[in-house]
This record gives C-alpha cells, sequence and structure tokens, in this order.
C-alpha cells in the first residue's frame, strides 16, 4: 500500500466519522440533555424516594401554554402560577378543549426556563408522558404532579432562581383516532 | 521566503504534447486544465449569482414590489444567490481553482495525489449546479416554483413548508457539491502532506499552501455534517418518514440549525482562509520583503480553523439559549479576532519598511486588507450576544457577510486571478483595463454594502421584498452600487477579451514580478509546461523557513 492510500483511507476514515456524528446527534443530544438537563430538559422521576426534605426556600412556578396552528384545540393552564417549597410535590393542571368537530389526537413537548433548572425540575406525573386524545367539543383537565428537588438548594448556581417557567406545546400527534370516531359521531 | 535553486529545476520540454480538446477537457487529470475548468466555472456561476442578485437590488431599489410577480419568487432569488455564490462561486474559484492550479506547483509536486478523483470532484459540480437550476422550475411551496427558505434552509420551512420537489432538487445538488468539495478536501490533504518536493518541510511550505491544507480539513470535518443533515432533512422530508426536527413527534428543529452552523461556521472560514494565503504572497511579493512572522501567519490560520469549530452557536443566539452557553460562545467567538489580528498586522508589517510597487493584483490585496477589516470590527460587534439579538436577521448582518465575503473572498480571488493571470495563460493584461475593474468594484460594492449598515441598525429586517418608506434613501443608494458593479463585471470581461486579443504581443517570462516573487511557481515558465518537475526540484533553504 503506498502512503497516499494509506493517508487516503485515513481522510475517509475521518469523514465517514463525521457523517455518522452527524447522524447520531439526535440519540447524543437527547442523551445529553435528558442527563444534564441541558437546554431546559425537565428530569422525570418513577418514584418518590427523595422527598423526605422540604426546606422553607420557595419558589414561584409560572405556567406557560402554546397550541401548534394545525391542532384544533384550546389549551390554558389552570392556574397563572403557583408558589411551592423545594421538595414540595404540587399538582397543577391544564385544561384543553377541542374546538373541531372530529376526534383529534395531540402530544405535548415541554420545556423549564431557566434552562439551568431544568436539572432539579421534577415531573412525576404527566399529561405530556403519552398521547392525548379528545372527542368533538370535550374539554379535558390534564394534571402535572411535580417537585422541585431541595438538592437545588446546595448548587451555588442556582441562589438566584426564584421563579421558573414550565411551558408546554401541543402538537397533532402522529398517530390519530381511526374511523371509528366517525360512527361515534353519527350515532346520536 | 525559501531559497531556490532554479537553475537545478530542469523543466520537460520534451514531453509537453497535450491531448486531443476532447480529452483533455472532458476526461482531464491535469491539475492546471482541471484548475482552469474551475475557475471558468466558478466566474459562470458568478454571474448567475449575480444576476440574481442584481434583480434583488433592482426589486429594493424603491418601496413596493416592483419587478417581482411574487414574494416567493424574490426569496427563491435570495436563496439561490447565497447558495451559488458559496458553493458554485467562491469555493471553485478559492480552492478548486487556484488551489488545483498551485498547490502541487508550489509544493514542487508533479501533480495532484489522485488525478481522477480530481476530475470526479470537478464534474460532479456542473451537475450539482445543474440540479439546482432545475430546482428554480419546478413546483416548491403553495406559493410558487423553487424553494424560498434561504440558504440556512432550515425546518420546518424546508421539510412541511416546502413539499414539492424544488428543495429535494436543492438537496441533490448540495450533496454533490459537498462530495465534491470532500474528495478534493482527501486529495488536497494527501497532497500536501504526501508530495512535498525534497526539503519542503512543512514550515517552508509558502502559506497559500499552509491555507489550503486548513480549509480542506475544516472541509473534511465539516462538510460530513451538512451531508448528515442533508439526508436527515430529506428522510424528514418524506410521507410517514423520520421525525429528527419534528417536535410533534419528539424531534427537535433546533438540532437542525445545531447542525446547520456547525457546518455553516466553518464553511466561511472555508471561503475565506484561501484568500488569506493568495493575499500574503501578493503583499509580499509587491512589498519585495517576505512575509513577516511566517510562522505565525500559518499558525493564525491553524488556530482560527480549530477555534472555527466551536463558535457555531453564535449564528443562533436567538432560539432561546441558556445565558451561560451564550456567554461562552461570545468569548469564544471573540478569541477569533485574536489570530485574524495576527494575520492582519503581520500583512501592514510585512509592508512596512518594503519597496512597495502598486500593481494591480496589489491594489485588490491592498482592498482586500481594507474592507475585510471593516467586515471583521462589524463581526465583533455582531458576536455579542445582547448586541446581537437587536441586529439578529437585520441589513447589518448582510452588510457584514459581504464585507467579509463579498469584498473579502471576492477581492482575494480577483486579487489571485490578477497575480497568476500571466503565469496561468501565458500573457499579460491591459493594467489600464485591469485598474479600471479594480476601482469600479471597489466603489461599487463599497456603495452598495455600506448603507446596508445603517438600514440594519434601522432595524430593517433581511429576507423581505419590501420595506417601509423610511428606509428608502439608502436602499436607493445601495442599488446605485449595483449599477456601479455591473459596469465593473462589464469591464471585467472587456479586460480579458482584449487581454486574449492580444495574448501574441503581451507574452511575459518565468517570473515577470521579479524579485519579490519566490515561490516555486516563478522557476518555471508562463505557462507551465503540461507536466512540471518530471525530475523534483529540491529546496534549499534556511533553518525553520526563514530568510535572515
Amino acid at each position: 500500500m503506498t502512503r497516499n492510500t494509506t493517508t487516503q483511507i485515513l481522510l475517509v476514515g475521518i469523514a465517514i466519522g463525521m457523517l455518522s456524528l452527524g447522524f447520531y446527534s439526535k440519540t447524543i443530544y437527547d442523551t445529553f440533555c435528558r442527563i444534564t438537563g441541558f437546554g431546559g430538559t425537565p428530569q422525570i422521576a418513577m418514584n418518590e424516594d427523595n422527598l423526605s426534605v422540604v426546606l422553607d426556600r420557595t419558589i414561584t412556578v409560572n405556567f406557560d401554554s402554546n397550541v401548534s396552528p394545525f391542532l384544533p384545540w384550546e389549551f390554558k393552564p389552570a392556574q397563572r402560577s403557583m408558589e411551592v417549597q423545594l421538595g414540595q410535590t404540587a399538582l397543577a393542571s391544564y385544561t384543553a378543549k377541542n374546538t373541531s368537530d372530529e376526534a383529534v389526537t395531540g402530544v405535548a413537548t415541554f420545556n423549564v426556563t431557566p434552562m439551568k433548572a431544568a436539572l432539579y425540575f421534577v415531573k412525576t406525573e404527566c399529561f405530556c408522558f403519552t398521547d392525548q386524545t379528545l372527542q368533538p367539543g370535550e374539554e379535558m383537565t390534564m394534571p402535572v404532579l411535580f417537585f422541585v428537588d431541595p438538592e437545588m438548594d446546595a448548587s451555588d448556581r442556582h441562589k438566584d432562581v426564584t421563579e421558573v417557567v414550565l411551558s408546554y406545546t401541543f402538537f397533532v400527534a402522529e398517530d390519530q383516532p381511526e374511523a371509528t370516531v366517525a360512527t361515534d359521531k353519527a350515532l346520536p | 521566503m525559501v531559497a531556490i535553486h532554479g537553475e537545478d529545476i530542469p523543466v520537460a520540454h520534451d514531453h509537453d504534447e497535450k491531448p486531443a480538446f476532447f480529452e483533455r477537457w472532458f476526461y482531464s487529470t491535469n491539475h492546471k486544465d482541471i484548475g482552469t475548468l474551475y475557475l471558468i466555472f466558478g466566474m459562470f456561476s458568478g454571474l448567475i449569482g449575480g444576476f440574481l442578485s442584481f434583480m434583488m437590488r433592482m426589486e429594493l431599489a424603491s418601496p413596493g414590489i416592483d419587478i417581482f410577480t411574487n414574494e416567493h419568487t424574490y426569496l427563491v432569488f435570495v436563496t439561490m444567490h447565497g447558495l451559488i455564490m458559496i458553493f458554485f462561486m467562491v469555493m471553485p474559484a478559492l480552492i478548486g481553482g487556484f488551489g488545483n492550479w498551485f498547490i502541487p506547483i508550489m509544493i514542487g509536486a508533479p501533480d495532484m495525489a489522485f488525478p481522477r478523483m480530481n476530475n470526479l470532484s470537478f464534474w460532479l459540480l456542473p451537475v450539482a449546479l445543474i440540479c439546482l437550476m432545475v430546482s428554480f422550475f419546478v413546483p416548491g411551496a403553495a406559493e410558487g416554483n423553487g424553494f424560498g427558505g434561504a440558504w440556512v434552509m432550515y425546518p420546518p420551512l424546508s421539510t412541511t413548508g416546502s413539499p414539492g420537489p424544488a428543495f429535494d432538487f436543492i438537496i441533490i445538488g448540495l450533496l454533490a457539491a459537498g462530495f465534491s468539495s470532500i474528495f478534493g478536501a482527501i486529495n488536497f490533504i494527501t497532497t500536501i502532506l504526501n508530495m512535498r518536493a525534497p526539503g519542503m518541510t512543512m514550515h517552508k511550505m509558502p502559506l497559500f499552501a499552509w491555507s489550503v491544507l486548513v480549509t480542506a480539513f475544516l472541509l473534511l470535518l465539516a462538510l460530513p455534517v451538512l451531508a448528515a443533515a442533508l439526508f436527515m432533512l430529506l428522510t424528514d422530508r418524506i410521507e410517514g418518514g423520520t421525525a429528527f426536527f419534528d417536535p410533534a413527534r419528539g424531534g427537535d428543529p433546533q438540532m437542525f440549525q445545531h447542525l446547520f452552523w456547525f457546518f455553516g461556521h466553518p464553511e466561511v472560514y472555508i471561503m475565506i482562509l484561501p484568500a488569506f494565503g493568495i493575499v500574503s504572497h501578493i503583499i509580499s511579493t509587491f512589498s519585495k520583503k517576505p512575509i513577516f512572522g511566517y510562522l505565525g501567519m500559518a499558525y493564525a490560520m491553524v488556530s482560527i480553523g480549530v477555534v472555527g469549530f466551536v463558535v457555531w452557536a453564535h449564528h443562533m443566539y436567538t432560539i432561546g439559549m441558556d445565558v451561560n452557553v451564550k456567554a461562552y460562545f461570545v468569548l469564544a467567538t471573540l478569541v477569533i479576532a485574536v489570530p485574524t489580528g495576527v494575520k492582519v498586522f503581520s500583512w501592514l508589517a510585512t509592508m512596512w519598511g518594503g519597496s512597495i510597487r502598486f500593481s494591480v493584483p496589489m491594489l485588490w490585496a491592498l482592498g482586500f486588507i481594507f474592507l475585510f477589516v471593516i467586515g471583521g470590527v462589524t463581526g465583533v460587534v455582531l458576536a455579542n450576544a445582547g448586541v446581537d439579538t437587536y441586529l439578529h436577521d437585520t441589513y447589518y448582518v448582510v452588510a457584514h457577510f459581504h464585507y467579509v465575503l463579498s469584498m473579502g473572498a471576492v477581492f482575494g480571488i480577483f486579487a489571485g486571478w490578477y497575480y497568476w493571470f500571466g503565469k496561468m495563460f501565458g500573457f499579460h493584461y491591459s493594467g489600464f483595463l485591469a485598474r479600471l475593474h479594480f476601482w469600479l468594484f471597489f466603489v461599487g460594492v463599497n456603495v452598495i454594502f455600506f448603507p446596508q449598515h445603517f438600514l440594519g441598525l434601522n432595524a430593517m429586517p433581511r429576507r423581505y421584498i419590501d420595506y417601509p418608506e423610511e428606509f428608502a434613501m439608502w436602499n436607493e443608494i445601495s442599488s446605485y452600487g449595483a449599477w456601479i458593479t455591473l459596469a465593473s463585471v462589464a469591464v471585467f470581461f472587456i479586460m480579458l477579451t482584449e487581454a486574449f486579443l492580444k495574448r501574441n504581443k503581451r507574452r511575459v517570462g518565468n517570473n515577470y514580478w521579479g524579485e519579490g516573487a519566490t515561490t516555486l511557481e516563478w522557476t518555471i515558465s508562463s505557462p507551465p509546461p503540461y507536466h512540471q518537475f518530471s525530475v523534483l526540484p529540491r529546496i534549499d533553504g534556511g533553518d525553520e523557513g526563514h530568510d535572515h
């Protein structure tokens, strides 16, 4: 193998490496955000073991809602804001209403601002974990169960956090209700 | 920079037989012929891209919609102007054109490492350009033909926003152009690393070779990421396909912006670094002095290349980043001003105390330094996230990047063209016409882009076909500049025609610039023999490449 061929193979390898990094960026980015809470990705807890401590320090949680223009829903938080103690499990809710005359399934994405607070913002139960289907004209209350991890109090970087915004955006889900909906509508 | 034993360098007079026309230009594996093809191709694409921008400027000359029949077509022109100028004008001319022509000669190699791959690199480009041109005439969005989502191609405008085949043609075209550049980069790196003449160490290598080496590494690392992002867009666009960038299905449209600018920021250095190299040679030649701080110049380019990979998010300050992330990107971006400053001051120091001649290439090189510094200074302004929040997507940004590209990179291209014209073709141009071209172009582009700073500071947004009355004055002046630039382009082609007609009366020798021109291309005939260096030259220089 000549020297040029060796160099060429090495360089092709670098190019293919960068190409694969590009393709896997989604996986890498998702994993990175989930682990570090980077970019405002809130933490998800499946158990509430670490909820032994409740601190006096409080935080104001503001609630925000957005709807994709393609989704015929009204979607609003039931409360504008809420004051919670660190470590205290709180229940907030949103209401969603289907304004169209057919059943539609929506799916929500979520985000916490300031983004650095996302690391300690933990949701235990949320409507955003699964798809939500609303029948024509149906209104539904959607709960969110969350707490702010008391460990945040120990972090210097989070001393200035007194308020967070929890934001949801509803999109049209990929899987829509089948034609059964049409028969439902024909019944009455 | 290096002492060369000119008399040791034999020139192959005996075997200078060129193949027949079709074989020579279509099957070409000769680096000089491919370089010429690249230059002609760049010139042709420049005319298309220039026409598009001229139409945009005419539309914006006065408030109201005057020339275009619909807003979508205007946006298609904006998009295609950007893509064509970047991928089909600047890159082919600087890297493919001058790189192919002079890298092998400067490092004392007979040809590129992989001549057939070189041929493939070139011929992928016309195919790519055809794909882009087709995209003009096929359905894009509901509003009309073509893709109007700007050269950044952000989803969802480039996915659900442009369902027609127009954008698919752009993807295919850009993939072809991208692979062409990746192959070219592999070729340049291999040539420069492995095929230097005996004695030509890395630290004796001319700065243009350094600039192309760094550029080739940037291409090799950045373009595959663009290719990946384009593939992801393509599969996202298929009905029921992937959802990399679709938030409703767990994707993230911001990720495209990250991928795009991870490519896009190195891309701006890809366009300017070869111009840095060319300008260094010209400043040195016409000051009759070796370049000041050779090693600093070389490693400034290397560090610009390295730091260029970790600053991409300064293009996206407004997406809602964490303030700490912004602080990092501001700092990293400002750091790039340091090696760039090293280069600018070294050029000035090279001229200092030199025996300066204001020949045509020197005019372009000085114009380059002057205008590139203006563009660089507005870049430092824009690097600040707080300021950028106000200036993002305004004409201030347009003015900034046209000062570094339309004046920086393009002045570099013309500087190289007038510097090596005699070397490439064997005869000289009319100094009067070349100077006329320079002054008209210099005045023209400044009249176009300087007022755009004012428009931007007054918050005129980019990429709109119309604007309120208050922006009318500076837009009108800017559009006069387009006429002056058009006149300069006409003078350029008159200059070319005149030079070719009088070619037999203006033959030039090996080294028509005289004493200051020290690199290897000046030791061989003009034009060089079809195959140079059948016996490799020996380079005998001072240690570490300095002349003391």
